[in-house]
């Protein structure tokens, strides 16, 4: 049992190198999907007084004084929690935002009577059932607020999980564009790349070298730069529109940019070495005599690609097409440049919310459903294929 | 977090040991780096250690609550006066990131435009959302929002900031609300239909812009006909690249950058001092013929010549009748209307 021993030794600078670079931040974000800890380190109490609270109908008196008496220890404290936890509140409940800093500044000096009098004085908000709903939903340490929010989903006061508001509902459809962008481009990729790997496989000498730097070439061109660089071929008054009108086949500028054709002649461009260079492989694996041999024993060429070079092949076409589709799922720059509004695919909203809106909790529940669906895909292809090397059959 | 903000980092945590004897430090504004800052330090900074035997120190950053928030609560802030959007305005004086300022120091309140009075920050430049054409190509452009929807008279793509920031009060301006009710209308649901429907007559023109770079682009490449834009960036196309874009001021939306002193400056005198020299109508006179944006103080516009005024928003005709973004609603309601404006556009 050395041998184990050592190759553990050995690989275990490589191990805790992707531990600390990747699977701890990567868990660290994502765990972000499934907790909430904003708001009760500012309204411990409230949210203590809520947990008997059954959901339906404004709660009572002793939830108002817990929220006088969270906001006024919030005050004389870290008063930047306020707003980081009204900012919280204010994803789920638009008007939050303003309402706790607002009721935090004038529940401060003493007042007389019942704190529920003084709270409702302050704003109506507070009469509302789902203000504290929102509250309650954000109290934490564990929270499905984020992860519900990623499939359009919404929890209401009482606790019953409902479909979002249509005019929101925007991240199943998305998740559906996604799969859908990616089978396209993994689809055209094999079409394309099926021959150009076979026309490879099967050359000799410098034109074999030729070919192969061809497909190799785009490697080492920034995705960016490539992605820039079709914007320019693309656009209104871009290379091929001219080129067209020149020719006399179009009389008016084609719409090539900002749309479907755009996102996947660009990703196909970017993905299309991932599927010829696993193809490649297989095909050079092939051992030559097989076909010759079917050839021999009569079989019409149709047949021989069906019978023999085709399940051969297999080996290599499914490595491709689960390398593309992977990749193809995440992909960001590519349609956010050459895509319009309803070409973004589901990278672009984590994005989107990680650093734009800083609602870092909905980005990582997006990436988790992400994560979700590459794992789905997977296992899938696993069932299906079997994670058989190439010749290992 | 660009490389420059992590060095910045890195070299405020070797500075801890000098924050301790901070009496010591000189004056140090922060700004936007870039051609403004440029103008700035010549209008304002330079002119103010020469004048006033001040040293001071200046920084750049790109904004962001966060940047201010971590610096007070660190304890190792070493900055003192800080231009921010009116975003950062509004959250941090919420959050106890400023110092009140005190407004009798630096000339009084009625020595600033209306919109430049803040309990925690004075407004330093005006700037808007016009829409821009290219007088090239079009020879009778739009007036107002409502010819910027209607796609009869003014065909072609338009380019419209993807966000509903702006957007939908543009689409309200076009159905005949008046700027002054244009967030009254906006605050109910009605309302809010209403701006939505008005978009989605022109959704399939609209070309959605996310960088502030992108409408001059597009316009000289004849990707849109007709956009929105930041009023700045047309007049910097016009006089550094030869262009001939049009600006329709009518119904613009402006909004403001103020400066404010950072809870607990050491120099929190120097710093008054700093912001009442900037203050001066005088000073403030030389910053729009290096650079396009409005100021604040008053009788700053009667210094000014008259082509340079024309492409101000501060200029009377100009600001007449602008709607000044409203922050106060955004931070209400940005979360719910992104969500539907997200979910809206990308169907």
């Amino acid at each position: 049992m050395r041998r184990p021993f050592g190759a553990a030794v050995l690989t275990a600078p490589l191990l805790l190198f992707l531990l600390v670079t990747f699977v701890a931040p990567i868990g660290a974000f994502l765990w972000r999907g499934v907790t909430d800890d904003e708001v009760r380190p500012v309204l411990p109490r409230t949210v203590v007084a809520l947990a008997s609270w059954n959901g339906t109908g404004t709660p009572g008196e002793e939830a108002f004084a817990a929220l006088v008496e969270d906001l006024r220890a919030a005050r004389s404290g870290d008063r930047g929690a306020i707003p980081r936890a009204a900012a919280r509140l204010n994803a789920d409940r638009p008007g939050f935002r303003g309402l706790l800093p607002m009721t935090a500044r004038r529940v401060e000096a003493p007042f007389e009577g019942s704190a529920r009098a003084a709270v409702l004085a302050i704003s109506e908000e507070w009469a509302a059932p789902e203000t504290w709903g929102a509250i309650a939903r954000a109290g934490g340490p564990m929270s499905s607020f984020h992860v519900l929010a990623a499939l359009d989903l919404r929890q209401d006061a009482t606790g019953a999980i409902g479909q979002a508001p249509e005019d929101t509902r925007i991240f199943r459809a998305v998740l559906l564009r996604s799969l859908w962008i990616s089978l396209l481009v993994t689809a055209v990729c094999l079409a394309l790349g099926w021959p150009l790997a076979w026309l490879i496989a099967t050359a000799r000498g410098l034109p074999a070298t030729l070919l192969l730097a061809a497909v190799m070439l785009p490697f080492w061109i920034s995705l960016v730069v490539r992605t820039a660089a079709w914007m320019v071929l693309l656009q209104r008054e871009g290379i091929v529109n001219a080129a067209l009108q020149a020719s006399g086949i179009v009389d008016a500028p084609l719409p090539l940019l900002m749309n479907r054709f755009a996102v996947v002649l660009g990703m196909v461009h970017i993905l299309l070495p991932f599927m010829v260079l696993p193809l490649v492989a297989a095909f050079r694996g092939l051992d030559p005599r097989l076909p010759r041999a079917a050839a021999s024993l009569g079989a019409a060429p149709w047949r021989v690609f069906l019978r023999v070079t085709l399940p051969l092949s297999l080996p290599g076409v499914g490595a491709g097409c689960i390398l593309v589709f992977i990749q193809a799922l995440g992909f960001y720059v590519t349609p956010a440049l050459l895509g319009g509004p309803n070409d973004q695919m589901l990278a672009w909203f984590v994005g989107f919310y990680a650093t734009r809106s800083v609602n870092w909790g909905l980005a990582a529940a997006l990436s988790i459903m992400l994560l979700v669906a590459v794992g789905l895909c997977v296992a899938l292809y696993g069932r299906l294929a079997g994670f058989r090397r190439p010749g290992a059959a | 977090m660009d490389r420059r903000t992590i060095l910045k980092g890195a070299l405020a945590a070797a500075a801890l040991p000098a924050a301790a004897r901070a009496q010591g430090r000189d004056l140090t504004v922060v700004s936007w780096g870039g051609a403004y800052q440029d103008a700035q330090r010549e209008v304002y900074f330079r002119p103010f250690q020469q004048q006033t035997r001040n040293r001071l120190l200046e920084e750049t950053w790109d904004g962001g609550i966060g940047v201010l928030r971590s610096r007070i609560a660190s304890g190792a802030n070493t900055w003192d006066v800080v231009q921010v959007e009116s975003e950062e305005l509004l959250i941090g004086a919420d959050e106890g990131l400023f110092e009140p300022l005190d407004w009798a120091a630096i000339g009084g309140k009625d020595a600033y435009i209306a919109e430049a009075v803040n309990d925690y920050g004075v407004g330093a430049i005006l700037y808007s959302f016009i829409i821009a054409y290219d007088r090239a190509r079009m020879a009778q452009g739009p007036a107002n929002w409502a010819d910027f929807f209607d796609t009869a008279r003014f065909p072609g793509k338009r380019g419209m900031r993807k966000g509903p920031k702006t957007t939908l009060e543009m689409a309200l301006m076009a159905d005949g609300v008046a700027p002054a009710q244009v967030y009254e209308v906006l605050g109910t649901p009605a309302g809010v239909d209403r701006a939505f429907r008005k978009l989605d007559s022109i959704k399939a023109d609209i070309a959605w812009f996310e960088r502030g770079s992108q409408p001059p682009q597009w316009l000289a490449a004849g990707e849109v006909a007709l956009t929105v834009a930041y009023n700045g960036r047309i007049s910097a196309a016009n006089a550094t690249d030869g262009r001939n874009f049009a600006i329709v001021w009518t119904n613009n939306i402006f909004t403001l950058d103020s400066w404010v002193i950072m809870k607990g400056s050491p120099n929190k005198a120097k710093a008054v001092e700093f912001l009442k020299f900037v203050g001066q109508p005088a000073v403030q006179a030389a910053l729009p013929p290096k650079i396009p944006y409005g100021v604040t103080a008053k009788g700053v516009n009667e210094r000014l010549p008259a082509e340079v005024l024309a492409n101000l928003p501060t200029a009377p005709q100009n600001i007449a009748n602008a709607l000044q973004l409203s922050d106060r609603f955004w931070l209400d309601n940005l979360d719910r209307l992104t969500q539907r404006f997200n979910t809206w556009v990308s169907r």
